[in-house]
Formats: structure tokens, C-alpha cells, sequence
């Protein structure tokens, strides 16, 4: 009976408990029912993968209506690997949410800002899970609707106008997704995305469907935060609140990636994209978004700030993953998913561990704390590491696959920029590093504790995992390897 | 007990007393116990090693397959093997001397030092004994980030400087150049393995491999060949016992080992020989050699020209890896040995003398002889040895070395060798002359003896009697190298 529902229930979950945790009279309640429904989402989510995994592709007629004419949910190895991305992260950050949401947010304000986590969760997981482009739309909004609402919630008031340019952003990239749709469904008059497959190449010819692939591109490409579009992201994770940070920062912008990705292969086909330069679009934003992103992280006196030009430099690399267009490219990319929301999320937890206990996240006010804060500086070190691509860390593996792409393709040039990329990242980590491990002259000498077990724990599960999947990668590389072969042939 | 977990508990005893250092941090008197005790338990498990391995035993051990085709692997093997000879037992000598100088130096921080000390070793035995090109990599890694916390130790500004040279060095040679370089050797032959004759013949076009070489050699930061060399004087600013083991022996010799291990079983002497891939590339070898020693001699402060003379004697090394014959390699392999003995006395001494009396300059040291005659005198022997004069185990390396240059008609390389040797006995010897002949021109050297803490005099008696000891028997090590180069 579950197993039938079980796509649909991930999304119809986490929508359900929304409303009711707004009516919640305790803020305790609150987080303890989004806990709960985090937990069994991953439980649904894990199992949902399993039987993927085991050789099924999962479809679910929407109402029992038969697609085309009905939504249809269609999960196969790379969807159902996101989705497990997307459910584990949440449920990670929620037993990090209780303390810090309780110091950054207002008692009366928290049941309603765990009612927006549960919908831009709900919103994330719909849009991997569903096999229908305008659903993908409606569930693109959702998310990014709420997650407008939680980026207001920060702390500092700068945060209501970090949220009031993502909303902008956000919203002339939907639209332009929306108008994309809507040309391709006045050409064909399917939204089903196996329907259009079929459908569109017919049609490839037409300008019109030119044009709507080049807003969807770019719609989705706003959405990711690709190189010149990036600029609602660092004010979006600098000041939303810490946890809104981590959780964005391991999902958001990878869901949008595996829009581009089902975009590209499943909807248009590697043959159409082929025709227009999209690779060489990819290839060019992507070396670029590395090069300059990682600069700018290393001008940052913020630590959210440089992490988040981080996350844009670690957006172009897989971007330049799929603008390989090879197998081993969108392998690369798959696992970088996956590693870089594990490094992500650890160190933007270590962040904000120090941020709990000192209130701030300027450099400037944390020097010398890792001799008094030392467990949360060591998370912060590996998952630095981790970030950088040193051997034993997950990130390495990432590194190793996007090398060996460009190496495979005797692209010199790329395999060269993606390990200066590295150097940068070493630079721009050591940053942070440095502040933590030398003593100022001029700080007082005022007794900090180490953050609290709620923070460290789930901080550490992370550190502990971008470690694990440094070593053992038979998950990571064969799901990630499975779906990028799925991806090239089209089969799903 | 088998061997595979011999192997293992040369492994896991430098974690396992990182993590007792770490819980006993509170009290020193147990937690300076653990290094000692650990160092002799990894002593005691390489002699048998050695034994075994002469006796015919061999191993290849995989741990855990991250990426396909490469495992984390560790294999009992000749070069491994002789770099683990020296590096168990020189901690446990270098543990009794830190427990003395970290004490009389009063330095912050201990449980760090130590726990970090112990992650450093392990590493570096995981470097010995690995089994392909991606293990020592991953150990060469671990080695450069656990050694960080040692070289920033102070905590000064000027710590913050050296840090950073030094991760900035080691960390970029070793991402843009040397991991680059491996997977580049990947892609062409499709494995990483450490195989006698090397992986690389007649896949790849002879015109690439001196590029590929290249990225190696200069990728590899940790052997310090001219231009990237500055972490080395950078990294003196940690505690002495650092700038000993890890500076003198570990850290450099982990760069080395890598060369050697590259040039015998990725590139394989024959090809190596055949299309002449060193040709320009041991210039570079050459060239480090003498600029080093030649900047040494302009250095008043004692540890840094001693770590300008470690860049200078590294480069020997790398040298007899290029040339590439029997003769060649055999010295380089000794000289890993020779050098870590008689430099690491050199730090000793250097140390001793900071404990004592705080000075750092040569130029303040005049007429210190006298004070500290028996940190001196071993100042002296180890000199020598380094110089390579007899009776003292520096003699055979270089003898080989030479050796292996007039073999391959290199006469230009000989005379390099050879001028270099001069340059040591101007920049080494002049330290104990100027304290022993000397006259103090100030009335700051106390007129009585004054020596150094106990267990550093001990410590720099053991090795410095080891230079001795190696004239006359370095059986173990001459044979394990010859094995590796694939002699009788």
C-alpha cells in the first residue's frame, strides 16, 4: 500500500504538515512534528531509492489519471538520488534548527517558519519527483515562495532586502521557465516530459522551439545561480537565517541542476542540444563562474559571504561537468551533487556553530576562537578540506572525475583551471582557518564555550560522511555513473 | 602474528597514541610517556619487518576501493621498508629529545604538538609502505595538513608567514601540478600499481614523458628541487624537534622516497634510460644543489642554514634518481639513510643550543665550544658524515652517487657533486670552529660548562654514534636498496 503511494506520500507529507504545524501553539511542538516528518520523509525517500536501485523505473499516475493527459510522478536512479539528497539534508538540519532557530527567530514567528520548511521542502522534492514540466513549474514556486519567506526571517534587516532581490530574480527565472513551457506546449500540446521527448523531435526544426529551449535555459540558469546570474545568491545565504543557509545551500541549487539536467537530456535530447551551443555556453560560464567566484570568496570578511561565492564557484564545476557532455562528465557532476551538499552543509553548520556562540559571522570577530571552540574548528578544517579536494575526502573524488573528464577529452586548459580552482579554494578556506587558529593581540581574552551537542552532532554526522565517501564511493559513483549513462543514451 | 598486521600496527599505533596524547592531555607526565613508548613499539615491528622480508616474505594489502582500480594498498617493499627503518626508530629518539626541550623551552599547547607529531608519523609510514601511487599521495596529503599545526605552532605572526609559505608551496605544487600528473599517468595506462619496470613504457611517447617527469619532480614540493623550495626555511619557525624529525627526515624524505619510488616503478629505469627523459631535468637537480649550499653559507641564523643545506642535500637524492642507473639510485637510497642521520643530529644540536642559551645566530655562538663541548663535538661528527668524509656513513652515498655519475659520463654532474662537498665543509664546519677557536667578543657565554638537557645530549649521542655505527655495517639498508634498483 505505501509502496504503491510511496512518490506521491514525499510530497503530500511534508504539504500536509505545513498547515498544521502554523496552528501549533508551542514552537517545540513545531519542531518536533517537521522533525518527525523530515525523518520519514528520508525513511520514504531511502525506500523509494531501493527499489530504483533495483532495477525498476517508478511511475505514478497523479489521480489515476493515465499520462499524458494525467501528472505523472516518474522516479529513476537520478531523481530518486536527489530526492535522497534533498530529504537527508532536512532531515540533518532539523535537530541543528531547534537551538539555533530559537536564538535567531522570534517564539511566536517559529511555527510558522517551520510551516515554510515543510513547504519549500515539500516544493524540492515535488520538483525531482514529477515527470510533468508545468508541475515542475507549480512546484518550483513553491519552493522558491517560501523560501523567500525564510530568507525574511534572518536575523539582520538587510535580510528582508536579500530576500525582497532573490524575489525579483527568482521571478523573472520562473517566468522565463514559464514562457519556455508554454512555447513548447503550444507546439506540441503535451507538458508530460516522456510525451514531449517523443513529440519534440518533429518540431526541432521550428524556431519557436529554439526559442523556448533558450528561456528555459536561462530560467533554470537564474535558478542555479550560473555565473552571471548568480548575483541573488551571496545576500540570499549571507543573511537568511543559519539553518535556511545550510538547507538551501545542500538542496536548492542542486535541484536546479537536475532541472538543467532532465531539461537537456530527458526533454530536449542530447541530440538537439548538441545543435545549439550549449556546451560550449556551459563549458565557458563554468570555467568562468569558478574563476571569478572563488576570487570574489576570497575577498569576503564574511564567512556566509564566502562561502556563498563558494557555492557559485562549485556551481560552475558542474556545469562544466555537463558541458563535457560525456559520460565521465556527468558522473562528475552527479557526485559533486551529492559531495559538495555534504561539504556545503558541514561547513555552514561549523559556521554557524561559531555564529551561535559569538553572534557574529565577520572574520574579524573570530580570532583565536579554535582553541576554544575546537571541535567545531575541526569540523570546519576537514569539511574545508573536503571543500578543497584532498585525498580521503569526498570532495577529492569529485575532483578526480571532473579532471579525468577534461583529461579523457585532452582539454588541458579545463583540467588545469579546475585544480587552480582547488588552490583558490585552498586560499579562500585557509581564510577562515587562519582567523581561527592565530590569536589576535587585541582580542579579550573572554571564555567561550564550545557549541552546544545539538550543533555538533549533526556537524559532525556530516564531517564524518564527507570522510566515509572519501573512502567508500560504491554509492555515490554507481548511482551517479548509472544515471549519467541513462541520461546519455536517453533511456530512461 | 601475521604480516599484513605488522604492516597495520605500523599504521594504526602513531593514531591510536594521537588519540591517547589527546585524552591524556592533562596530565603531562603520562602523555609525554606515549610518544617514547610508541616510537619503540613501531621499532620493534620494523626489525622483524626487515627480517621477514629478507627471509622472502611478501605483502600486498588492500584496505578499501574508493575510486575503481585504485585501492588504498600497502605492499612490504625494499624502499618502503628502509624509510620506515629510520623513521621508527629516529621518533623514538627525537620523542626523549622533544620531552626535554619542550619543557625547558616552556612551550604552549603540548597535547597538540604531540598528537599531531604522532598523525604526522603515521602518515609518513603509511607513505612507506603504500602500495600504489594514489596511497602515498593520500599519505602525502595527510602528511602536509598534520604537519601545518606543527610549523604555525608559536602562534606569532611570524608563524602565521611560515605557515602559509609553506602550505601555500606544498598544497599548490602538490593540487596543480602533482595530481595532475597522476591523473594523467592514469588516463594513459590505465593503473596506478607500483610495478618493477614501470607502467609507462611504450604507452606513452618518449617526448611526453620528460613533461610528465617534469610535473612530477616539480609537483612532488616535498623534495624540494629549485624553485619550489622557500616552505623549507619557511617551516624552521616550528618548535626544534619539528625541524628534526619532520623537516630533516620525515616530511623531505616523504618528498624523495616519492621520487625515487616514481622514477623505479612508474617510469622504470629502462625507459627512463633509453629516451634520456632526465636529460634537462637533472639540471635542475644540479643547479639546486649548489644554490642551496651557497645561500646556506650566507645564513647567520643556524636552522635556516641547516634547512638550506637539507634543500641542497634532498637534491642528491634526486639526483641519483635521475641519473638513473644502479650506481645512481643505490646513492640516492643511502643518502635517504645517511642524511636523516647525520642532519637530524645537526637539529639536535641546534636545538640544544637554543635551550641553553637562546641564541639563534651563528654569529653570537663564537667561543660557545667551550661552554657546550659535547653539543659541539657532535655538531662536529655529524658535519663530517654529511660532508662525507670516513669513517662516517655520509661517505657511501656520495661515493655511490659519484659513482653513478661517471657511469652515465655525466663528468659535469661529478664535478657538481664534488664543489658542493667543498661548499658543506665551508658552511657546515665553520660552526664548530668559530665556537670552539673562536674568541666571544662579548662577556655574555658563561664560562662554565653548561650543557643541554639530559635527554636531548642523549638523543644526539644516538644518532650521531649511528653516522659512526653506518660506516662499518649498513648491510640492512645497502641490500634492501640494491633489491629496489633491481641489483644482485
Amino acid at each position: 500500500m505505501i509502496e504503491q503511494h510511496l512518490s506521491i506520500l514525499l510530497v503530500v507529507v511534508p504539504l500536509l504538515a505545513a498547515p498544521i504545524t502554523a496552528i501549533l501553539p508551542r514552537p517545540r511542538i513545531a519542531w518536533l512534528l517537521t522533525l518527525l516528518i523530515t525523518w520519514s520523509c528520508l525513511l520514504l525517500a531511502i525506500w523509494q531509492l531501493q527499489i530504483v536501485l533495483a532495477g525498476n523505473t517508478i511511475s505514478y499516475d497523479l489521480g489515476g489519471w493515465a499520462p499524458p493527459w494525467g501528472i505523472e510522478y516518474r522516479i529513476d536512479t537520478l531523481n530518486a538520488f536527489i530526492a535522497v539528497i534533498v530529504a537527508a539534508t532536512a532531515a540533518i538540519t532539523l535537530p541543528y534548527a531547534l537551538r539555533s532557530v530559537e536564538q535567531e527567530i522570534v517564539p511566536q514567528h517559529i511555527p510558522l517558519f517551520y510551516t515554510a520548511f515543510l513547504l519549500c521542502l515539500t516544493g524540492l522534492l515535488g520538483i525531482t519527483l514529477t515527470g510533468d514540466i508545468f508541475n515542475l513549474f507549480v512546484f518550483l514556486e513553491i519552493s522558491s515562495l517560501s523560501s523567500y519567506a525564510l530568507i525574511s526571517m534572518g536575523r539582520q534587516r538587510q535580510a528582508l532586502t536579500a530576500a525582497f532581490q532573490y524575489l525579483v530574480m527568482g521571478t523573472i527565472g520562473a517566468t522565463f521557465l514559464l514562457i519556455g513551457i508554454g512555447l513548447i506546449y503550444s507546439e506540441t500540446g503535451t507538458l508530460n516530459m516522456l510525451d514531449l521527448a517523443e513529440r519534440l523531435p518533429s518540431v526541432f526544426e521550428h524556431r519557436t522551439v529554439h526559442t523556448a529551449f533558450a528561456f528555459i535555459m536561462i530560467g533554470v540558469a537564474l535558478k542555479l545561480a550560473l555565473f552571471p546570474l548568480h548575483l541573488w545568491l551571496p545576500n540570499a545565504y549571507t543573511f537568511a537565517p543559519t539553518v535556511i543557509t545550510i538547507f538551501l545551500a545542500a538542496t536548492a541549487t542542486k535541484v536546479a541542476i537536475y532541472v538543467m539536467l532532465r531539461m537537456v537530456y530527458t526533454v530536449f535530447s542530447i541530440g538537439f542540444a548538441e545543435d545549439t551551443p550549449l556546451n560550449e555556453m556551459f563549458m565557458l560560464l563554468g570555467v568562468i563562474g569558478v574563476l571569478m567566484a572563488s576570487f570574489y570568496a576570497i575577498y569576503q570578511t564574511n564567512s556566509k559571504r564566502l562561502l556563498a561565492y563558494s557555492s557559485v564557484a562549485q556551481i560552475g564545476y558542474m556545469v562544466l561537468g555537463i558541458g563535457f557532455g560525456s559520460v565521465l562528465g556527468l558522473t562528475a557532476t552527479v557526485v559533486h551533487i551529492f559531495n559538495h551538499a555534504l561539504m556545503k552543509a558541514a561547513l555552514f553548520m561549523a559556521v554557524g556553530a561559531l555564529i551561535y556562540r559569538v553572534g557574529s559571522s565577520r572574520l574579524q570577530d573570530w580570532h583565536g576562537l579554535g582553541r576554544q571552540m575546537p571541535w567545531t574548528f575541526a569540523a570546519l578544517v576537514i569539511a574545508g578540506l573536503s571543500l578543497i579536494g584532498l585525498p580521503g575526502t569526498a570532495g577529492f573524488i569529485s575532483k578526480w572525475y571532473l579532471v579525468a573528464a577534461a583529461v579523457e577529452q585532452h582539454n588541458w586548459l579545463i583540467a588545469v583551471i579546475i585544480l587552480v580552482g582547488s588552490l583558490l579554494a585552498v586560499v579562500y578556506v585557509w581564510k577562515m582557518v587562519e582567523v581561527l587558529f592565530f590569536r589576535d593581540a587585541n582580542t579579550t581574552t573572554e571564555v567561550i564555550r564550545e557549541a552546544p551537542l545539538l550543533l555538533l552532532v549533526p556537524t559532525w554526522l556530516l564531517v564524518l560522511a564527507n570522510l566515509y565517501f572519501g573512502f567508500n564511493t560504491e554509492l555515490t559513483v554507481d548511482i551517479a555513473r548509472t544515471a549519467a549513462s541513462m541520461l546519455e543514451t536517453n533511456t530512461p | 602474528m601475521s604480516t599484513s598486521w605488522l604492516v597495520l600496527f605500523t599504521l594504526l599505533i602513531p593514531l591510536a597514541a594521537a588519540l591517547l596524547i589527546a585524552l591524556f592531555g592533562r596530565w603531562p607526565n603520562l602523555r609525554d610517556a606515549i610518544s617514547p613508548l610508541a616510537g619503540g613499539a613501531i621499532t620493534l615491528i620494523v626489525i622483524p619487518l626487515y627480517q621477514r622480508f629478507q627471509a622472502g616474505s611478501r605483502l600486498e594489502l588492500n584496505l578499501l576501493e574508493p575510486l575503481p582500480g585504485l585501492p588504498i594498498q600497502f605492499e612490504l617493499e625494499p624502499l618502503g621498508l628502509l624509510f620506515a627503518l629510520i623513521v621508527g626508530p629516529l621518533w623514538l629518539i627525537t620523542s626523549l629529545y622533544a620531552i626535554g626541550y619542550m619543557r625547558s623551552h616552556h612551550e604552549q599547547n603540548q597535547t597538540r604538538f604531540y598528537a599531531m607529531f604522532a598523525i604526522s608519523i603515521g602518515s609518513t609510514l603509511g607513505a612507506a609502505f603504500s602500495g600504489n601511487l594514489f596511497t602515498l599521495f593520500l599519505c602525502y596529503e595527510i602528511l602536509t595538513i598534520s604537519t601545518y599545526p606543527l610549523v604555525a605552532h608559536a602562534g606569532t605572526p611570524e608563524a602565521q608567514r611560515g605557515a602559509r609559505t609553506y602550505l601555500a608551496i606544498l598544497l599548490g605544487t602538490s593540487i596543480g601540478l602533482l595530481l595532475l600528473a597522476i591523473i594523467i599517468t592514469w588516463s594513459i595506462s590505465g593503473t596506478l600499481d607500483f610495478r618493477p619496470g614501470g607502467i609507462l613504457n611504450g604507452k606513452l611517447d618518449p617526448a611526453w614523458a620528460g613533461v610528465l617527469y617534469a610535473l612530477f619532480l616539480f609537483g612532488i614540493g616535498k623534495a624540494a628541487v629549485m624553485p619550489f623550495h622557500r616552505w623549507l626555511p619557511a617551516a624552521m619557525v616550528a618548535p626544534t624537534p619539528v625541524s628534526a624529525l619532520l623537516h630533516a627526515v620525515a616530511v623531505v624524505k616523504t618528498g624523495v622516497f616519492m621520487v625515487l619510488k616514481i622514477t623505479i616503478y612508474i617510469f622504470g629505469t629502462e625507459f627512463m634510460l633509453t629516451n634520456n627523459i632526465s636529460e634537462w631535468l637533472i639540471w635542475f637537480a644540479g643547479a639546486t644543489i649548489l644554490l642551496a649550499s651557497l645561500i646556506a653559507m650566507t645564513k647567520d641564523n643556524l636552522k635556516e642554514r641547516l634547512a638550506y643545506s637539507t634543500v641542497s642535500q634532498l637534491s642528491y637524492i634526486v639526483l641519483g634518481a635521475m641519473l638513473a642507473n644502479e650506481a645512481g639510485l643505490l646513492g640516492g637510497s643511502l643518502h635517504i639513510v645517511m642524511h636523516a642521520f647525520a642532519k637530524i643530529t645537526l637539529f639536535f644540536a641546534a636545538g640544544a643550543i637554543l635551550v641553553t642559551t637562546h641564541k639563534t645566530e651563528i654569529s653570537d655562538m663564537t667561543g660557545l665550544g667551550r661552554t657546550m663541548p659535547l653539543t659541539f663535538g657532535l655538531f662536529l661528527i655529524a658535519s663530517l658524515s654529511l660532508i662525507g668524509i670516513p669513517p662516517l656513513g655520509g661517505m657511501w652515498s656520495k661515493w655511490y652517487l659519484g659513482l653513478g655519475a661517471v657511469e652515465a659520463g655525466q663528468w659535469a654532474l661529478l664535478s657538481v657533486l664534488l664543489l658542493s662537498s667543498l661548499l658543506n665543509i665551508a658552511y657546515l664546519l665553520a660552526v664548530p670552529a668559530r665556537a670552539f677557536f673562536g674568541k666571544p667578543n662579548n662577556a655574555t657565554i658563561p664560562q662554565q660548562i653548561k650543557e643541554a638537557p639530559r635527554s636531548c645530549l642523549l638523543a644526539m649521542a644516538l644518532t650521531s654514534l649511528a653516522c659512526l655505527v653506518l660506516f662499518f655495517y649498513s648491510t640492512p639498508f645497502t641490500s634492501l636498496a640494491l633489491t629496489a634498483v633491481g641489483g644482485p
